[in-house]
């Protein structure tokens, strides 16, 4: 694996940071953060963020719906009573749209009456990002789909772009809609879209996504593609996996384990 | 020049007022999707454009239309068309206008519109989209404008024109293909992304632009002393004649390879529209009404003994602007997002609101064609 000089910053910058942090400002983080759980102000730092999916675990718990709940809390996502309004990051869909060519009627009863999750694909060729006029929307090197809120005119093109619908439109004010406000986590106006952002927040600050870490049952498998010896690439070597509209060439990075 | 638009009979300003009702009416309506949002419209999640994106479609094909009267007039010195050509000229300007506030209209954030041009994305169509429609207005303007102070002052056009008209020639092809590549580069829409887009946007137009601006002429006749010249006349219609066959002859292309192939996300398009799909069946009705449409002004223009009736063409130009506006500016963008990548057919049907906010942007472009045939007919001693 090279180590070009983009990346070698990269790395030595979030080392120093991390130095810096736990060392000039002891007193800052500890105030910040009282709990042991938080592992110093590291970021996670990958070559290519992907997600694994055990279908069959998470089709055990039907009504289980954790980790939408903790991304929906996370992220200030709306919840409205009518459909038209809707916005959503993560959600689940039957087995059969989901991973339309995937399905047969003669396949195990597990998979076929799954519900399976889905929300951004942080695509490795995201045709959302090309179709954008502003370039409001765009392909981080470690792979997470960004979109800058206070950029985005609210055309609305990257949501006829994507082809797997998970991009929302903020049709009206959302603000008055969030259940519970996290003020860490900037909320949105009216006019611009959004989508699941891989919790790059989260890992910025060292932590795995919301939605991993609410996962009971460890359904979730998040990880970077690139590090051979990481957890999602040894679960896809051993376990058949499909990706959602592969032949369109967008290279999903959301992998489903059968 | 412009000035002669100031003056006028009861009837002109009575015109003028009733527009600028319709756009105040609409004015007041968009102050209220600003401050609420385009929650006020139909769409939805899945439904993410709909009526302002189909009629901005829709009138990116009449504006390039005026290549039919420009092309024929200075690239083959068909000089019948010399008394209509400005008409073209300036119904492409008011076309443009609408087009581009149609776009300004759907943005859920239009105060920031000037982040095309802030920060420019050459890779997307958008983008180039907004170049091509802004160049075209600008190109039209110059040209009409040089050509009309000329016949004012009674001087020739300068040389200078002459090169600028040319290029105004393939620039209106240029808007309705670039118009075309916003949907049909996009691999998730399969109802979309099909090579003849781009050819059915333009035969499409070149049949209902010309419509327009024959009822247009027609309607010039009975009102004011100008007279199109039956030639001009008759030779528009003819062009409105092979466009629509071509136009109909590319629409069952597309059937034909979407149900004769049988790949369910290519046909389920075509199911939503003209069977219904999902329990979802509100655009079926519109939809054979179009192709019945098409049918009817097709039996009329195909007969040159009747369609030289100024009351038969009358009723075709306006059957064949009713079926291509119900095509373009009602199912093709709604069919674009039924079903949904997810396959989910979701109910569109535009609000009073979206609607009347729509109508207030036709009133303007109504308002620049208005004052702009104004004056162009005042200069030629032609006014009521």
């Amino acid at each position: 694996m090279a180590v070009n000089r983009r990346r070698f910053f990269q790395l030595t910058g979030a080392t120093a940071l991390g130095v810096a942090s736990s060392q000039v400002l002891p007193a800052a983080s500890e105030e910040r953060s009282p709990g042991p759980a938080r592992p110093a102000d590291k970021p996670l730092v990958g070559q290519r963020w992907a997600m694994a999916i055990d279908v069959g675990k998470c089709r055990e718990e039907e009504d289980c719906r954790d980790c939408i709940a903790a991304c929906d809390k996370a992220h200030n996502v709306p919840h409205f009573d009518n459909k038209k309004d809707e916005v959503k990051w993560i959600w689940k869909e039957p087995f059969e749209e989901a991973l339309q060519n995937q399905s047969s009627q003669f396949q195990a009863e597990r998979l076929r009456h799954a519900h399976v999750l889905v929300f951004c694909n942080h695509c490795d060729n995201p045709p959302c990002t090309k179709v954008c006029p502003t370039q409001a929307t765009w392909k981080r090197d470690d792979g997470v789909v960004m979109m800058d809120w206070h950029r985005c005119i609210g055309c609305r093109y990257c949501v006829a772009g994507c082809p797997y619908g998970s991009r929302s439109f903020n049709w009206r004010d959302p603000r008055p809609h969030i259940d519970e406000l996290n003020p860490e986590f900037p909320t949105r106006t009216r006019g611009v879209v959004e989508k699941c952002n891989f919790c790059e927040e989260r890992l910025a600050r060292g932590e795995q996504p919301a939605c991993v870490v609410a996962c009971k049952e460890k359904a979730l498998i998040f990880g970077d593609l690139e590090d051979p010896e990481s957890e999602i690439r040894k679960v896809l070597r051993e376990r058949p996996s499909v990706r959602r509209k592969v032949a369109l060439g967008t290279q999903p990075q959301i992998f489903y384990l059968l | 020049m412009i000035e002669r638009a100031l003056t006028g009979d009861r009837r002109y300003w009575g015109w003028i007022a009733a527009l600028l009702g319709v756009i105040t009416v609409g004015s007041l309506f968009y102050l209220r999707q600003l401050t609420v949002g385009l929650t006020i419209t139909g769409l939805s999640r899945d439904v993410t454009w709909g009526f302002y994106i189909a009629q901005f479609t829709f009138m990116v094909g009449v504006a390039a239309s005026a290549v039919m009267v420009v092309l024929p007039y200075y690239l083959h010195d068909f000089k019948a068309f010399g008394r209509i050509a400005i008409l073209g000229e300036f119904l492409a300007i008011g076309s443009a206008a609408v087009c581009g506030l149609f776009i300004l209209v759907d943005l859920g954030q239009p105060a920031r519109v000037f982040n095309m041009f802030l920060h420019p994305s050459p890779r997307s169509i958008l983008f180039w989209d907004s170049v091509v429609l802004t160049g075209y207005l600008l190109l039209n303007a110059v040209i009409a404008h040089q050509t009309l102070k000329a016949e004012d002052q009674g001087t020739a056009v300068p040389a200078w024109v002459k090169p600028v008209i040319y290029l105004s020639i393939p620039w209106a092809i240029s808007i309705h293909t670039v118009t075309a590549f916003i949907y049909q580069g996009l691999a998730a829409r399969p109802y979309w992304m099909t090579a003849i887009l781009a050819p059915r946007f333009l035969a499409s137009a070149f049949a209902s632009g010309p419509a327009l601006l024959i009822l247009i002429c027609l309607l010039l006749r009975r009102t004011t002393r100008f007279d199109p010249g039956e030639k001009a006349v008759q030779k528009l219609a003819t062009i409105v004649t092979y466009a629509m066959l071509v136009n109909l002859f590319f629409v069952l292309m597309e059937v034909f390879t979407a149900v004769y192939s049988g790949i369910p996300e290519h046909m389920a398009h075509f199911q939503y529209l003209f069977l219904g799909l999902g329990g979802h069946a509100e655009l079926v009705p519109w939809m054979w009404a179009g192709l019945v449409l098409a049918v009817v002004a097709l039996a009329i223009l195909l007969r040159p003994s009747v369609r030289s009736q100024a009351r038969w063409l009358a009723v075709a130009c306006g059957a064949v602007v009713v079926s291509v506006w119900i095509e373009k500016g009602l199912g093709m963008v709604v069919a674009g997002f039924n079903p949904s990548p997810l396959g989910h057919v979701t109910r569109y049907w535009p609000t009073a609101p979206e609607v009347l906010i729509g109508l207030g942007v036709y009133g303007i472009g109504a308002l620049v064609v208005t004052i702009l045939y104004k004056t162009a007919l005042s200069v030629r001693g032609e006014v009521a």
